[in-house]
């Protein structure tokens, strides 16, 4: 559509035309199609095994390409999508209560603050349908009523009920289905897997993406793999800030080296900050750990509204010197305000020094109502693992006391550019998942995160990947060999790199996680919740200094083989320059959306968006190092939904 | 559960395996680390002893993890004799230092079992129970539209008895803490979750056979009701789903359609 596209970049988001409720359909009935026997020429990489990856490995198996899948586990059940906790949202509306497609998509598109594309927020809420269909076909173990219908609950920033869920681990359920379809194509030889592969570089021939260059984590083997087309779904890059609700080995590696290598980087700036998450206790902390959005459902959020009252134990607070502030500010929605909000809200009141537990930096999130009204078996058979979780983490139990909650990032909006079919600015490269920048705009909705991922996998990548292959068969079907000089060149690239970081790694000072930790500490605390103009251009700077000890002073054990420290000297490199664009992205972006809070953009206290300045998605090009990167703008076109003020009240 | 500590620091002596790589006949090396606080988690003592190595200018240890809250399975330390450590119904992850004594001596191993090679010190080689689910852990659904999700009901208390043993992370374990290194409560928590769904029943014969067949090939032992794996499982994974696979293993090793349509002979 040529109103989605800007003309001064040449940054074309190839919706189709057509009315929004049928673009995805029109669009699948004239793609290119592949026949079955060439189908089995064609030869796709797979990074990553997550909802996203698992779930395209195992369906472009099906079609019958050959697919070669890549993680730097043991097994790819171990992807980070497995400790997603609350749920999944679909359009189902099982619970008569009003919703539909239509509401799931306007939901998605308000709570992003109107920073998403409306084309492709329309086909995720279409196909979240399909979503929950798959996963019980694949034996996903829903949690279900008396009846045998599924259960539904409510997360934030929706009125309805449209949540599923198995108990507190609906992201485990769902990845064991996926992973469990990919074992099944592994079985049958459309699958090899790549296990203990860590992506460090992407190979372009004639401007398309035909291949990686990987490390064997075991071994420290560089290994060159060649194919038709490569797809990265690795995830987010919450790891810049050090601490966070993601996984130890997550990392922004892959889709970083993608992006040194052509392919825009959209968005970096939009990061989710987790209201309910166990409060930061030390220093010796390795990672945050969320407790689920579905506790809201129940649990009520509140401080002493007098600051004197705030180390006192909660039961001896009366009703009347608590401030409920969520329900008190939000009526309408209450405690299942949109993440941004609550986290916001809750920042603030601890600003305001009425902040709880020893330090001063969490929230009350209570209970005791609901185990008045239900009982403590009712609440026991929702949250009962949450609980534990909390118990043996905080050693307080919440079944008597409330639980202590504080911010903590968790998710990245952005990553890298794709169009509507999921493929990067560079040709033959696509992005699924949270490592590309598409879909939730500026803030992301609970339980919307694994209905992403299997949206792109199950059901856009075997599509749209397709159609790729069909348009370029010519071209792709004539086989790029891994002696080929691009790979040679990347390889090499590669090997100098690690050469180069265990040369001044001899002699360095600093471990890669002190610096790794500092990094995070300067992203928390200017590019964090709240975010200004002077932050943002001392964090540039305070990172410019961090990547000079990167650079001369890191200390790193030299064992080639399996090496704890390599590994993660490799993947800070990747954060030190992601954090430097996350803050020029912030810094460029004069405004409040969704996550991305502007403190000199705001109005009686709350986000002030600006539409008419701000209203496209930054698509950052990386001109080398220390230069200044370039961004290009997508302009955001609403044709179906008007942008308003996201009021929650 | 341990003896809780109430003390806000601790010192602790530690006896770790050493190994280079699979072929290095390995040892056990000792440390000791003083004020580790209470509240840090066990993996986070380890990452604090590797920064002190690092910076003596040695290798650190290699160990795995990587969610760090309970549910990735990737995390694998047989401490003080137990696997994931004194703790029950918990990864090593979610274990932390007041489970300790101030001046205790902790011992860390890896995993041991013939079927999961050591890889270098405390890491072990466990892909071979991906080789397990790949003989049948599945529904053969593919992807593409299917029946609604609810046109099948399903009672739910067998849906939660299924989410029971579907609640399995892969950790192994079972494997570390049964004297035969049997597989058992981890194929089995596989097979009684397709047995239960209806989902499931179309492949469930030749799914049992297959799972049980590839455990056994990959050199893990026999299960003698010795109970250790449902002691040491971090998600309290039932034995009760052994006599499940047991059931449905006889059954389809006994049933005449399934063994008139076998090709080859890949049963147990």
């Amino acid at each position: 559509m040529s109103a989605n596209s800007d003309k001064t970049s040449g940054l074309n988001s190839n919706v189709p035309e057509g009315p929004l409720t049928e673009k995805w359909d029109e669009y699948k009935a004239h793609m290119k199609l592949v026949n079955p026997a060439n189908k089995r020429k064609y030869n796709v990489i797979v990074v990553g095994t997550g909802l996203a990856g698992a779930s395209a490995a195992a369906s472009l198996a099906e079609l019958g390409y050959n697919v070669k899948s890549f993680c730097t586990h043991d097994s790819a059940r171990r992807a980070h999508s497995i400790a997603a906790q609350g749920g999944i949202n679909a359009g189902k509306a099982y619970q008569n209560d009003g919703d539909s497609i239509w509401r799931l998509f306007y939901d998605t598109i308000k709570g992003g603050d109107y920073r998403a594309r409306e084309a492709n927020v329309y086909r995720l809420a279409q196909n979240s349908v399909n979503i929950i269909d798959q996963c019980v076909a694949n034996g996903v173990p829903f949690a279900r009523e008396y009846s045998g219908e599924l259960a539904n609950r409510s997360f934030g920033g929706a009125q309805v009920s449209r949540t599923f869920y198995a108990r507190g681990q609906t992201g485990q359920q769902l990845l064991l289905g996926a992973y469990s379809q990919l074992m099944k194509e592994v079985d049958k030889g459309k699958v090899t897997l790549f296990p203990y592969r860590e992506l460090l570089d992407v190979v372009m021939v004639d401007s398309k993406a035909r291949g990686i260059i990987t490390r064997h984590l075991h071994t420290g083997e560089i290994e060159r793999h060649a194919a038709d087309l490569v797809i990265l779904c690795t995830g987010g890059y919450s790891r810049v800030y050090y601490l966070s609700t993601s996984a130890m080995n997550s990392n922004t590696t892959a889709i970083w080296r993608a992006h040194k290598k052509g392919a825009l980087f959209g968005n970096p700036c939009y990061v989710q900050i987790h209201p309910t998450c166990i409060p930061v206790s030390g220093d010796h902390q390795a990672k945050l750990t969320l407790m689920s959005e579905s506790l809201r459902n129940d649990g009520r959020v509140w401080v002493p509204k007098k600051k004197e009252d705030c180390k006192k134990d909660p039961k001896t607070i009366a009703e009347e010197d608590r401030d409920y502030f969520l329900e008190r500010k939000y009526p309408s929605f209450g405690n299942l305000v949109p993440r941004d909000v609550a986290s916001r809200n809750g920042k603030e009141v601890c600003d305001e020094g009425r902040g709880v537990g020893e330090t001063g930096l969490s929230v009350y999130l209570d209970f005791a109502t609901a185990i008045k009204r239900d009982g403590e078996s009712v609440v026991r058979e929702k949250y009962g693992n949450l609980f534990d979780m909390y118990h043996e983490i905080t050693n307080e139990n919440p079944y008597h006391t409330p639980m202590r909650i504080y911010p903590a990032v968790h998710y990245t909006m952005g990553g890298l550019w794709v169009d509507y079919n999921l493929m990067t600015s560079i040709q033959g490269l696509f992005c699924a998942g949270e490592a590309n920048f598409s879909d939730h705009g500026a803030n992301r909705l609970g339980a919307s995160a694994l209905m992403q991922g299997l949206s792109d996998g199950y059901f856009v990548l075997p599509y749209t990947v397709t159609n790729y292959l069909g348009t370029h068969s010519q071209e792709l079907l004539k086989k790029v060999e891994t002696s080929h000089p691009e790979f040679e060149k990347a390889e090499n690239d590669v090997r100098t790199e690690i050469k180069r970081l265990i040369t001044v790694g001899k002699t360095g000072k600093r471990t890669p996680s002190e610096i790794h930790r500092d990094l995070g500490n300067v992203m928390w605390e200017y590019v964090g919740m709240a975010r200004s103009e002077q932050g943002l251009k001392t964090a540039i700077e305070k990172i410019k200094l961090l990547q000079m000890d990167f650079d001369e002073n890191m200390l790193v054990n030299d064992d080639q083989n399996l090496s704890c420290t390599l590994e993660t000297a490799g993947r800070l490199g990747d954060f030190l320059g992601l954090g430097a664009l996350m803050a020029r992205d912030a810094l460029a972006r004069a405004e409040s959306c969704g996550g991305h809070f502007r403190v000199e953009s705001q109005q009686d206290g709350e986000a002030k968006r600006d539409d008419e300045h701000f209203s496209y998605a930054a698509a950052w090009e990386y001109k080398g190092k220390g230069a200044e990167p370039v961004v290009h703008k997508e302009q955001l076109v609403f044709e179906n939904v008007q942008p308003s003020v996201r009021s929650y009240k | 559960m341990a003896t809780k500590t109430t003390a806000k620091t601790i010192n602790i002596r530690l006896k770790i395996w050493r190994q280079e790589n699979a072929q290095d006949q390995g040892r056990f090396e000792n440390f000791s680390l003083n004020n580790v606080l209470t509240d840090m988690s066990f993996l986070e003592m380890m990452d604090t002893l590797n920064e002190k190595i690092l910076k003596e200018g040695k290798r650190p240890i290699e160990f795995e993890s990587d969610c760090r809250e309970g549910i990735c399975g990737t995390c694998s330390l047989m401490v003080s004799g137990q696997a994931h450590g004194p703790v029950r119904g918990a990864t090593t992850c979610q274990l932390y230092m007041r489970s300790f004594q101030n001046d205790e001596l902790i011992t860390i191993e890896p995993w041991r079992a013939k079927a999961f090679p050591i890889v270098r010190d405390l890491v072990t080689d466990r892909r071979a129970f991906d080789r397990i689910m790949m003989a049948g852990g599945y529904t053969g659904a593919k992807t593409g539209p299917h029946a609604d999700a609810n046109a099948i009901l399903i009672p739910k208390d067998l849906a939660e008895r299924a989410m029971d043993a579907a609640a399995c992370i892969g950790c192994g374990a079972c494997v570390a803490a049964c004297p035969n290194a049997s597989a058992s409560l981890f194929t089995s928590a596989k097979i009684t979750q397709l047995a239960l769904l209806p989902q499931g029943h179309p492949e469930r014969k030749q799914r049992a056979i297959r799972m049980v067949g590839q455990m056994d090939h990959e050199g893990f032992g026999s299960c003698s009701n010795l109970q250790e794996c449902e002691a040491a499982c971090p998600k309290r994974i039932s034995i009760q789903n052994i006599a499940i696979m047991k059931q449905e293993y006889f059954k389809a090793a006994l049933a005449a359609d399934y063994r008139e349509g076998m090709s080859d002979g890949d049963g147990a």
